[in-house]
């Protein structure tokens, strides 16, 4: 690395790094994107699947297309990149700027400067472990997204029959992958009395191949001493404890678990980032900055999206702001922002009253109709009609300036 | 009457077909791309193939690449086993062809990264 | 070639007499079932170096374990295994287990436990600050902490291999016959090795295996402990091992902080007919965090990264059942090593040493014995001028390949030459894939790397040995239908 100081450091070269790091570099910051793989893309290069890009690039495309796409913006609007490089540290010092370490094969140990830094981690997934699946630890056990990228980066099969468990979009796709790789795909098992993935993916890699999908259904056990052998699940009660007189096995040499994304926030921590429960991810304010001052954050490791294409927008968005901060704009007066009535959460958590602030919101119930409504004091102040409420379906809400005067709380009425 | 899931986009319309007169006759689609999803699965479905396939470069052993157009899906495992067992000669630029046409089909496979 | 002797068994108690034997000049060699060693008892185990107060001061398990505290130390300057010597804290939460502690305490004095100190409620929140508000005093064992208990038998293998010790995995001993003073063990496979004495170290099938040499016969009841691990950066991590008042048949459930960084909450102590059950079950896990709760603050459910279960070989006799086989001749039975076997294993392995050398085995001092190993070095614990430093004769120890332990590609490297080619060998010597992800983002690498290091194809890698293959094989090879 020639310079080893600069305005932003960007910690992920996913899409959102990436989203980011093209508007600061276009506005002329000095920009780094550090990754820890060999290339750029993040998660998507291993997405090799189709249904990206035709929000953000109002064209249908691949996860490496996306990536490549993406790539090239930050390419060419003048961003850095420091490849096959771990930031194990940040440090914030005295003047508020930052101090970040980085280890890498190719320079060993290295101290960057900046004067803000952009969290872009993305996720991890939950795996068997975090969610305490009982039974036996045979070979065989993977997170969808390792088996993803044994198959599609490595040419590896992780086996030959396989049960997947959760129907988050990964183990949707996956299911067809595994399909499409001559390995048979024996249920889909989930938890939720619906599935977590997009319709359209429940269409396409589960219907298209008659693979049956079991909702409200729990594993209890996964058995095999060396290989997994077989799955138990079983149905659940009204009191959603497993009905172990119903319980059923499937026999299968391969478990995945699709059980969803927790943001890798371990840099954040840190810094001292404030943490919000309902997301996993940081606090933010409508400029995406978190409680610490200079350290913004967007993307995945904010909140889990359901689609790259809002991840891209909402990094773009922050990069905006990442600008804003380096030439010293202030904010404004804020207010907070919570998560009421039928809500997992609200993101922004503070937002700026004198300017316009798009929501994002995370639904926990299934219906047709509803009513979003702003509740400030107890009286609402706002409100939008919705159709098609899914809870893997993001709401986005744009409010328009000087319209929420006080800590709001945001409610969805169902209708 | 048929129902589908259009799977154009992630919205994932519910759509009713019905036959009216001598063709389709499609409701609960939010866009023009839902009927023509509709007319095409009920006729005529298709996919896009995703998949990856081998190089002869040992530092990227595979590369990811698709089909350039919906592909019939009772064509699709032949296409498959075909791409598993085709070495794709390197160098190769997102969006090259690697087979071009096949079975007569009109559709072709091209290459969605840089080796 | 005929053998001086034969270990059954490569845990901590095989490892360490086969360390203590490497002392000597006689041909010992160390025989275990499993792909790689430390397979058993010893792999899924608490990990505490005990203080030497919890049994009486006539028990052999009492001196053993003081011998083996002792030992244990020593034995860390010179193999460097990881060993946090943090001592250990048993807290009273009411005023009758208070009183309980009093006299567990005495014991530890009458045992002539060094240093302990007897605390007030002051005391204790001064020495572990995390401690629930409910406590109301306790002793301190300053003497004592945890240590990586595969480490540990990972060392002293080496270092017994080192000193010219054989090893032989995938050797399942299933009968044994003595004829000429030479013992012959068979093992499934068909194969066969002869030593004039054997060893039985064989850990939760040491019965059997004393069956099938026609020694004694006893039985070996496997008693399951439950552990649960959280997350390096819990808030629920203490300073100092947190143990409660003991009951009957366990020493309670502990909150450990585990000299990897992480920490683990456990054990359960539950009888079970199965050898092979390890199984975990999420009620248990409820109820142990729940137990734990109300011994230190900030442990929760958020921060569990996995589960294991590992089975205590108990002897019908509740004690270590270490002696010269009556039945069989030239045979040392050890059997019935639960807790505190892993603290008393290496004065185990010079007390079985003894028992050999009662029984006829000639110890003549090997001249050549170097009992250290070079220190082992971790990425995430140099410095920056240290790190740089490694860096500059071999970029692999900044390349990293495990981001939630922090190990770099020259610790798997290391590992795979050290002979752990399969991926829970690597995983228990680096800990690589130990973290949160539990190897969801590293296992791709790590088994292109020991597959790069070893020469052995990527899809014929096992979790542990045998049938435990971690792929089945090339994308193109099945079908698609």
């Amino acid at each position: 690395m020639v310079r080893l100081d600069y305005d932003v450091v960007i910690a992920g070269a996913g899409a959102a790094g990436l989203a980011a790091g093209t508007v600061c570099a276009q506005a002329g910051c000095s920009t780094l994107i550090v990754d820890r793989e060999g290339r750029t893309g993040g998660i998507l290069n291993q997405c090799i699947h189709n249904g990206f890009g035709l929000r953000y690039f109002k064209e249908e495309l691949t996860g490496p297309e996306f990536a490549y796409r993406m790539s090239e913006k930050a390419r060419h609007a003048g961003a850095e990149f420091a490849l096959n490089s771990a930031i194990t540290d940040i440090k914030q010092l005295e003047d508020g700027t930052f101090d970040i370490r980085v280890l890498s094969g190719k320079d060993g140990v290295t101290h960057l400067h900046a004067r803000a830094v952009m969290l872009a981690m993305g996720c991890r997934e939950r795996n068997r472990g975090a969610i305490a699946t009982p039974g036996e630890r045979p070979a065989g056990v993977f997170t969808a997204g390792t088996a993803q990228k044994l198959l599609n980066c490595e040419g590896k099969l992780p086996g030959k029959s396989a049960v997947i468990v959760g129907s988050g979009d990964i183990g949707l796709i996956m299911a067809r992958r595994l399909r499409w790789s001559g390995i048979e795909v024996k249920a889909v098992i989930e938890i939720m009395p619906h599935s977590a993935g997009l319709t359209r993916n429940v269409v396409q890699c589960l219907h298209d191949f008659d693979i049956p999908l079991y909702l409200s259904t729990s594993v209890i056990r996964i058995d095999g001493k060396e290989r997994v052998e077989k799955v138990v699940a079983a149905p659940l009660n009204s009191d959603r404890t497993p009905d172990t007189s119903r319980a059923f096995e499937i026999e299968c040499d391969t478990v995945l678990f699709s059980v969803g994304l927790i943001p890798e926030m371990e840099l954040a921590r840190k810094l001292g980032v404030k943490e919000n429960p309902a997301t996993g991810g940081a606090e933010v304010n409508s400029a995406y900055s978190t409680s610490v001052p200079g350290v913004f954050s967007a993307g995945n490791v904010l909140h889990v999206h359901d689609l790259v294409d809002f991840v891209a927008e909402e990094a773009e968005y922050a990069g905006k702001c990442i600008v804003d901060y380096l030439v010293g704009a202030k904010t404004g007066k804020e207010f907070s922002s919570a998560a009421g009535k039928n809500l997992k959460y609200a993101i922004p958590n503070r937002f700026a009253a004198a300017k316009a602030t798009r929501f994002l919101f995370r639904p926990t119930v299934v219906t047709d109709r509803a009513v979003l409504k702003a509740m400030v004091d107890g009286k609402s102040v706002w409100e939008k009609k919705l159709a098609f409420v899914r809870p893997a379906e993001m709401i986005i809400a744009e409010v328009a300036a000087d319209t929420l005067h006080g800590d709001v709380t945001f409610e969805l009425e169902e209708l | 009457m048929r129902e589908l899931i259009c799977i154009s986009c992630p919205q994932g319309c519910r759509l009713t077909a019905e036959i009216s007169g001598d063709s389709w006759l499609i409701t609960g689609n939010r866009c023009p791309r839902g009927e023509a999803y509709a007319k095409q699965e009920l006729t005529d479905p298709r996919r896009v193939v995703t998949a990856v396939m081998p190089t002869d470069d040992p530092a990227h052993p595979f590369i990811a690449v698709r089909t350039d157009a919906p592909c019939p899906k009772a064509m699709i495992p032949g296409l498959l086993n075909k791409l598993y067992r085709t070495v794709v000669k390197t160098p190769v630029k997102n969006g090259d062809f690697v087979i071009k046409n096949i079975d007569n089909s009109e559709i072709s496979v091209i290459v969605t990264e840089n080796i | 070639m005929i053998y001086d002797t034969a270990i059954i068994g490569s845990g901590a108690t095989g490892a360490a007499t086969a360390y203590m034997l490497s002392h000597y000049s006689g041909k010992t060699i160390l025989l275990e079932k499993a792909h790689e060693v430390c397979a058993g008892v010893s792999k899924a185990n608490s990990g505490i170096v005990h203080g030497g107060f919890h049994h009486p001061s006539d028990s052999l398990k009492t001196r053993l374990e003081l011998r083996g505290n002792e030992l244990i130390d020593r034995l860390q300057h010179e193999l460097h295994f990881p060993y946090l010597k943090c001592g250990i804290l048993v807290v009273a939460y009411s005023e009758p287990e208070l009183e309980t502690l009093r006299k567990l305490y005495r014991q530890g004095l009458d045992n002539g436990v060094k240093d302990m100190e007897f605390c007030d409620r002051k005391r204790v929140f001064e020495l572990e600050s995390k401690l629930h508000e409910s406590a109301v005093g306790g002793f301190f064992v300053p003497n004592g902490g945890t240590i990586e208990p595969y480490g540990y038998v990972f060392s002293l293998v080496e270092c017994a291999l080192k000193n010219g010790v054989s090893l032989q995995c995938d050797f399942e001993v299933v009968s044994g016959t003595f004829a000429d003073g030479v013992w012959t063990l068979k093992s499934a496979d068909g194969g066969e090795i002869k030593a004039r004495y054997v060893v039985n170290a064989a850990g939760l099938f040491a019965d059997e295996v004393s069956k099938a040499l026609g020694a004694e016969e006893f039985k070996i009841f496997p008693r399951k402990g439950e552990e649960y691990l959280l997350d390096r950066n819990s808030a629920g991590r203490p300073e100092r091992v947190v143990f409660p008042v003991p009951v009957k048949h366990s020493k309670g459930v502990l909150v450990i902080p585990t000299a990897g960084g992480t920490t683990m909450i456990g054990p359960t102590a539950e009888a079970v007919d199965d050898k092979g059950d390890t199984a975990t079950t999420s009620d248990n896990f409820l109820k142990i965090l729940k137990l734990t709760q109300n011994m230190v603050n900030g442990l929760t459910a958020r921060d569990l990264i996995t589960s294991f279960a590992g089975l205590r070989p108990v002897h019908e006799s509740e004690d270590f059942y270490i002696a010269k086989s009556e039945k069989s001749p030239n045979l040392i039975q050890a059997a019935g090593i639960q807790s505190p076997g892993l603290t008393a294993s290496p004065a185990i392995g010079e007390f079985i040493t003894s028992l050999l050398k009662d029984a006829g085995l000639e110890l003549v001092e090997n001249p050549g014995f170097d009992g250290t190993l070079p220190p082992r070095y971790e990425a995430r614990k140099l410095d920056d001028a240290k790190l740089q430093e490694f860096h500059d004769n071999d970029p692999a120890w900044t390349n990293i390949i495990c981001r939630c332990e922090e190990i770099s590609e020259a610790e798997i490297i290391e590992a795979v030459k050290r002979g752990h080619t399969t991926v829970d060998g690597v995983k228990f010597y680096t800990r690589a894939g130990m973290g949160r992800c539990q190897g969801g983002f590293c296992s791709a690498k790590v088994l292109n790397i020991i597959s790069r290091e070893s020469g052995i194809p990527m899809e014929e890698l096992t979790k542990r040995g045998g049938k435990s293959r971690i792929l089945a094989g090339k994308l193109g090879e099945l079908e698609v239908k």
